[in-house]
């Protein structure tokens, strides 16, 4: 592998974290989204949109923030890829707003019809978003048909096809999984141990998923290990990746839900990780000539603009972090509703 | 239609309905801080309950924007991908900036404001109060820069020709600071004060003239219009600041706002009129001679450059472009004498006995709203056929894999969702605003406010 720590590399990486930081925090609320409609009880899904009620629209900003900063970056890999996902983009932007106005509009009025009406909205949505975001990744392992001059040459129909529909699919799970044990960790009484019972058949749910997911990748997109093969060092990741998973039933049997979150939250780094050296320093592969493809050097912005980004992340980082973690220690322990929730 | 006529009205569309909601938090946002900021002082319960009741309203306007804000940077990559190529290098560090210092700032605390009264201290709260507020203020700038630079580029050079031109940044400050960055924002950032500080204003006075949470209303009234005084004569300083950066920048665009075909010294000022654009004339119209002369240079011998100065293919629509400048104008008169003769009814102690100034109160509230609007109708549609003013046009801008039906039918459900949106916007408002805030005016303030 060719790796030089070079500005391109740097951003490649550090777009990366933010997917990661998106997918580790909208992660847990699209699963509890994911999850809702299972709880029957109106004060129980009112205690579910709790938990992730102060956190939720944070969590989305990292996916503004990420598509700032590919803009920014890689103007040519935002470009062609939201010009050439236009449909499915604009579906993954309305069930966005459904699911912002289903959080926001569910507890205002008290009728059944009402309030079922947007606990479908927020949970169908949920699903949706957290399906297209994987089907978008699984177009990136697979190549798109991009032209010489950088443009999607595809239609909507080429983005849809069995393996990238399993990539959705394991997505959906993955949250679902991770989504649970947030909801185990954040409820108690009954509720709690329901959401307990549930981490057992999401992990099952998202470990077949995993493995056929694996597999078809092994089989049919083989270019995703040509670095493992050069850097077998990089295997490391797969391994933290089953040890995360492995950790979160011993951790849920000991009582301590934290933690199973915290490996759960390494899990989703590691995997993302292998789709980063898996398709490096490719961004969109292009599926009917590699030439055509669009990498971290001929998508990217001059170097001046890579190093003052650079400098705004690294001036404003610290600052994001010092407030995600205070707003999570201010709204830390078992959620409890008041004449402000949801 | 082609993808270009219906992309430019998604864009349109999209961003009108967006624009609703950010003035207004941020408007609401700064009147939160002074209202805190008495409750700190004060002690006294009832500021508490009246910031409580404040912060639903602008969680409600806040999540709406939220909501339609990531449309908004989803659309310039799916509907403009060319532009987004052209622009990406310069365009795209003041988004990422904006993600990195304003919406996390804005979103993280807007936790504790909203959820976190009995998580955190009352100090903690306002600190809290006072980041929300900066937030929102700090977005508004990134994004009017960034909007600024496209009407008046400055701090780059263009590489590379034809389909693959695109702007390189040169200077990040003189990109920042471009020619119209200050004018701009101080004026956006006005009309959002004005936006949300008319809001507070009309719900109040409804509940006066309803003879509802008296004590409420009067000191919601109070805190509003010393922000409307000072931000709607502000807006007359940074209106006039922003036409003379036109005059400047952006020649074009001052001619259509007020209709000047030839170059002519000594130009006048239209009152109001109607453009025939193809007889190149101006019907109806009621003009100060000389005035547009001496207000872009304090001397009525100024030069205005005419439209007709301009290749036929530069120039922006005329009409459009007059009649919303001077609807703007006009509206921001209004609100100077508003705020002023409801500044003076409080001075003389008269103010809550004047039903009529309570019934303006009222309907005041839109006035803004549709101020905002044409003002960036004006600034918009002033600056075509240019995306980026001088550079790119916006016909060379779209995104080349995207067809016409797919923006038809995104446009069409953007249409559905939309007014969806907003009819329920209006109905949740009416809700909280018939609920009222949790009265404390019929007990003594130390006795706090009665267990519900």
């Amino acid at each position: 592998m060719e790796f030089t720590f070079d500005l391109n590399t740097i951003w490649f990486f550090l777009i990366g974290i933010l997917l990661v930081g998106y997918a580790i925090l909208d992660g847990f609320d699209l699963g509890v989204g994911a999850l809702h409609l299972f709880v029957k009880d109106d004060l129980d899904r009112r205690i579910m949109l709790n938990s992730i009620g102060p956190v939720w629209d944070g969590n989305e900003v990292w996916l503004v923030t990420g598509g700032g900063a590919l803009f920014a970056a890689f103007p040519h890999v935002y470009a062609t890829v939201f010009s050439g996902f236009y449909t499915a983009l604009m579906m993954l932007l309305f069930m966005l707003i459904f699911r912002a106005v289903a959080i926001e509009f569910r507890s205002k009025r008290p009728m059944r019809w009402w309030r079922q009406m947007w606990d479908v909205a927020f949970s169908v949505a949920s699903i949706f978003i957290a399906f297209l975001a994987g089907v978008s990744i699984a177009n990136l392992i697979t190549g798109v048909p991009i032209g010489p001059d950088k443009e999607f040459i595809g239609t909507f129909w080429s983005l849809i096809n069995p393996y990238t529909i399993l990539v959705g699919i394991t997505t959906v799970a993955l949250f679902m999984m991770h989504g649970a044990i947030y909801g185990a960790m954040k409820t108690e009484g009954e509720l709690h141990n329901k959401l307990r019972g549930w981490i057992n058949n999401t992990i099952i749910f998202f470990i077949i998923c995993y493995i056929t997911t694996t597999m078809a990748t092994l089989i049919y997109y083989p270019h995703m290990i040509q670095h493992f093969k050069e850097v077998p060092a990089l295997f490391v990741l797969a391994v933290l990746n089953m040890l995360a998973i492995a950790n979160i039933p011993r951790e849920i049997s000991r009582g301590r839900y934290f933690f199973a979150f915290l490996s759960s939250c390494a899990s989703i780094a590691a995997l993302l990780s292998l789709f980063a050296f898996g398709i490096f320093p490719n961004f969109v592969l292009a599926s009917n000539n590699p030439e055509f493809s669009l990498n971290i050097y001929n998508a990217a912005s001059s170097q001046k603009t890579l190093k003052i980004m650079l400098i705004i992340a690294i001036s404003g980082i610290p600052f994001v972090l010092a407030y995600t973690i205070s707003i999570y220690w201010i709204f830390r322990g078992k959620v409890k509703l008041n004449n402000m929730s949801y | 239609m082609d993808v270009e006529i219906l992309s430019r009205l998604q864009f349109a569309f999209t961003i009108a309905f967006h624009y609703i909601y950010p003035p207004l938090s941020i408007g609401i946002a700064v009147n939160l801080v002074i209202m805190e900021g008495m409750y700190l002082k004060t002690k006294d319960k009832f500021f508490e309950n009246m910031t409580k009741f404040w912060v639903k309203v602008f969680a409600l306007t806040f999540a709406i924007g939220v909501a339609t804000g990531i449309v908004m940077e989803f659309e310039f990559g799916t509907n403009w991908a060319t532009y987004s190529r052209f622009v990406g290098d310069v365009f795209g560090s003041a988004l990422a900036a904006e993600g990195i210092f304003a919406f996390f700032l804005e979103s993280g605390f807007l936790a504790v404001l909203v959820f976190g009264w009995d998580k955190v201290g009352p100090k903690m709260h306002f600190f809290s109060t006072i980041m929300v507020s900066l937030g929102s203020m700090f977005s508004a700038v990134w994004i009017v820069v960034a909007n600024s630079w496209q009407q008046t580029p400055a701090g780059f050079h263009v590489v590379g020709e034809g389909i693959n031109a695109r702007a390189e940044i040169t200077d990040f400050w003189a990109m920042v600071f471009n020619p119209s960055s200050v004018d701009r924002l101080s004026h956006v950032l006005s009309g959002c004060w004005l936006a949300g500080a008319f809001l507070i204003i009309s719900v109040s006075a409804y509940y006066l003239l309803k003879d509802r949470h008296i004590r409420f209303a009067k000191a919601s009234i109070k805190i509003a219009l010393v922000v409307v005084m000072i931000a709607s004569l502000f807006q007359l300083f940074t209106g006039h600041r922003s036409a003379v950066g036109i005059h400047e920048n952006q020649p074009a665009k001052l001619a259509a706002m007020e209709a000047v075909f030839d170059d002519q010294t000594n130009a006048p000022l239209y009152l109001f009129g109607w453009v025939d654009e193809d007889n190149q004339k101006v019907n109806f119209g009621v003009a100060v001679p000389g005035m547009l002369s001496y207000l872009i240079g304090f001397d009525t011998n100024t030069k205005v450059t005419g439209l007709n100065s301009f290749k036929e293919e530069d120039r922006p629509p005329v009409n459009i472009v007059f009649q919303s400048y001077h609807l703007m104008v006009t509206i921001g008169f209004a609100l100077i004498g508003i705020s002023l003769l409801g500044v003076f009814f409080w001075w003389r102690g008269t103010l809550f006995k004047q039903r009529w100034m309570l019934w303006i109160f009222v309907f005041s509230v839109l006035l803004p709203q549709i101020a905002n609007q044409i003002g960036w109708i004006t600034a918009e549609v002033g600056r075509q056929p240019w995306i980026v003013y001088g550079l790119l046009r916006t016909s060379e801008g779209l995104s080349k894999s995207v067809e016409a039906g797919q923006v038809l039918f995104s446009l069409i459900l953007f249409i559905i969702i939309y007014i969806g949106l907003f009819i329920l916007f209006i109905y949740l408002l009416n809700e909280k605003i018939q609920h009222g805030p949790e009265d404390v005016d019929s007990i003594p303030s130390e006795i706090g406010h009665p267990k519900a």
